[in-house]
């Protein structure tokens, strides 16, 4: 199959529009506040889309299908007990704080309220993180593209291998996120997520409707699949018998409120869409407009998922080993299924040329809006958190913001970089996101003890952070999921305790992290001298005025709004019981 | 920062969605035997040329209230 000159030409209208939007913000992005903040003027709906689209990567896009194939509608957790009621907290509690602050960036929140040791831990790492997490997906998104063989024929013309494909993947996709950045900053990521969000929303809606129409829709899929796979809470009962292999409690305490409040409340990739909105009030609607959408969303990523296993008794191909190109077969001797050719398959079926060109513009749109937004978050707080704070403290205004386009373009070449290592050697990136798994599990308590008790000291915070990532690593060296091996999945101290499945573990070392950094940090706070209440005024709860949202219509109450989106999230839970 | 989002989203929407529809009155008819029948270049691509002229009409009104 290869592509028609119309599909080439939705792309490169795509293409136009992101960098013309960028071509017309350079103008008016002349200080840092606009490079970095968006000035903080971005209407509240604006801010809620670029939201959820730049968490809406290809990772996420082409990972969520695949666990769609293999956990069912069970992956809605994810959604419907992960991010949702996450962000219906951090708009309603914490973005007051974030915002109120004034502080610049998460970490430089941290700062304010701790001490300059808890920021610097949390700012090097995240910088680090965003810079490989983003690597990763360009390698995934370029991989995929080669795999798919759709740009075979005019590479081939060319006289040029297969392996380019890889090559201008990532290279084109990276020159275009760095021109738009570096023009227009945070404002010109933010506008191009939405537009981001549209097209991928107009990509995989007519994508799911064909594909539940072949498949005999809701009902056809509910007759040709495993009963496990079409509800989203049989068996959680206990962890022997749940698909994921975590019962109920796991899934509410780990997923539910450890790793998602942890990930949306902390993390600065989707925190920083917020904190550019033009008040206070649209700062907290931000998440809460956002999830209204999200709240719908697996319907558009995980239910190919449930269409690729159901129609024509399955279509997801079988994994070919890499270099070799032989099936590779799972322990019982059975050919194993490449789940992340899930979504690709499904656009190469059902979309003639045309749709095509969309469909694919729409994976570019969400490998972007991922992309753009891990450099937007690493030069702010590179710029701000790290060149500002340690190296140079008292420069000019143009001359941070020159930084910080240094930095997009130091950033994106080390993304480059990061890819290109992924390709050659796999497991030192397994080891990596494991270390920032490791980092990221404990920052949750960090975070809650900050805004919601007065008297948390800098002095516990590190220490309860250092605590709560040695925790993590602990945990995780002496446990392992059942048929793993000891090694990156776990089990590399001793083997004291087995789950049943590797997100088991993930869940639970976790609760973990969580757990001892929470005890560590109130137990070193109650022993240091905690802070005068006037320095904290802003920045805890007890020592911070209610926003006042009385004068405000009921639409626009992040209380009201909170409530309506959690009683339709619940409502969905039971549908899909 | 002034730069009215719905504007860039309309015209990109209406120019993607009558690419398709045009491609789906006039280009070839047997393509579509994968989309199980179903003209869905001309469909969807209705469906974006309406979205983005919306979008449009909001941004003029945008444009109209507040200058």
């Amino acid at each position: 199959m290869s592509l028609s000159w119309l599909d080439w030409l939705l792309m490169l209208v795509y293409f136009a529009f992101v960098l013309g939007v960028g071509v017309a913000l350079k103008k008016r992005t002349t200080t840092s506040t606009a490079f970095f903040q968006a000035g903080r003027a971005i209407p509240a709906w604006v801010c809620g889309l670029a939201f959820i689209s730049a968490n809406l990567g290809a990772q996420e896009i082409i990972g969520m299908a695949a666990s769609g194939a293999k956990y069912g509608i069970s992956t809605s957790h994810f959604y419907w007990v992960g991010a949702i009621p996450a962000m219906v907290f951090l708009g309603v509690f914490m973005m007051p704080f974030y915002y109120g602050s004034r502080a610049r960036s998460v970490p430089e929140y941290l700062r304010l309220r701790y001490d300059e040791k808890t920021r610097g831990f949390n700012a090097i790492s995240f910088a680090l993180m965003t810079v490989f997490s983003s690597g990763i997906s360009m390698y995934a998104m370029a991989k995929l593209l080669q795999i798919l063989h759709i740009f075979d024929a005019p590479f081939a013309a060319l006289g040029l291998g297969p392996q380019y494909i890889f090559h201008v993947c990532v290279v084109s996709s990276a020159i275009v996120v760095l021109i738009y950045v570096l023009l227009g900053g945070l404002s010109s990521a933010i506008y191009n997520e939405v537009l981001q969000f549209f097209l991928i929303v107009s990509g995989f809606v007519p994508l799911v409707y064909l594909g539940l129409r072949d498949a005999g829709g809701w009902s056809g899929i509910v007759a040709s699949v495993p009963s496990a796979l079409t509800h989203a809470w049989r068996g959680f009962g206990s962890a022997s018998t749940s698909p994921m292999g975590v019962d109920a409690l796991g899934v509410a305490m780990g997923l539910g409120f450890v790793l998602s409040f942890g990930y949306w409340c902390t993390d600065f990739l989707v925190v920083q869409r917020a904190m550019a909105a033009d008040s206070m009030t649209a700062a907290r609607r931000t998440p809460l407009i956002a999830a209204f959408p999200k709240m719908f969303f697996p319907f558009l990523v995980v239910m190919p998922g449930l269409i690729a296993l159901s129609v024509h008794g399955g279509v997801i191909p079988v994994k070919l080993h890499e270099a070799t190109g032989a099936v590779v077969l799972d322990a019982l001797g059975k050919p194993q299924l490449d789940y992340d050719l899930t979504v690709p398959t499904l656009l190469l079926r059902y979309f003639p040329a045309g749709m095509l060109g969309l469909g694919l513009t729409a994976l570019l749109a969400s490998f972007m809006s991922g992309m753009a937004g891990n450099v937007t978050a690493f030069n702010t707080v590179w710029t701000y958190d790290i060149y500002q704070a340690y190296l140079r403290p008292q420069a000019s205004d143009a001359h941070y913001l020159w930084i910080g386009r240094m930095a997009t373009v130091f950033g994106i070449a080390a993304s480059v970089l990061t890819a290109y290592v992924a390709a050659q050697f796999n497991n030192i990136m397994d080891v990596l996101q494991l270390v920032f798994a490791f980092v990221n599990a404990p920052l949750l308590a960090t975070f809650l003890l900050g805004m919601f008790w007065k008297r948390a000291t800098g002095h516990g915070a590190f220490s309860g952070l250092v605590a709560g990532t040695a925790a993590a690593a602990l945990h995780h060296g002496l446990t392992i999921p059942a048929g793993a091996v000891a090694g990156v999945k776990g089990g590399w101290l001793a083997m004291l305790s087995t789950y049943p499945s590797e997100m088991a573990q993930n869940f639970w070392t976790a609760i973990d992290a969580f757990l001892v950094c929470l005890i560590v940090t109130v137990a070193v706070s109650l022993i240091t001298k905690p802070r005068p209440d006037a320095e904290l005024a802003g920045l805890v709860y007890s020592l911070t005025d209610r926003p006042r949202d009385a004068g405000l219509p009921w639409y626009q109450r992040p209380a009201i709004l909170g409530v309506i989106v959690l009683a339709a999230t619940g409502l969905l839970n039971l549908v899909f019981f | 920062m002034g730069l009215d989002v719905r504007l860039p989203v309309g015209v990109m929407f209406a120019i993607m969605g009558a690419l398709l529809v045009g491609y789906g009155l006039f280009g070839d008819q047997t393509i579509y035997a994968r989309s199980l029948g179903i003209n869905v270049n001309l469909w969807w691509g209705g469906v974006l040329l309406a979205t983005g002229l919306i979008f449009l009409a909001l941004a003029a009104r945008g444009r109209a209230e507040n200058p």
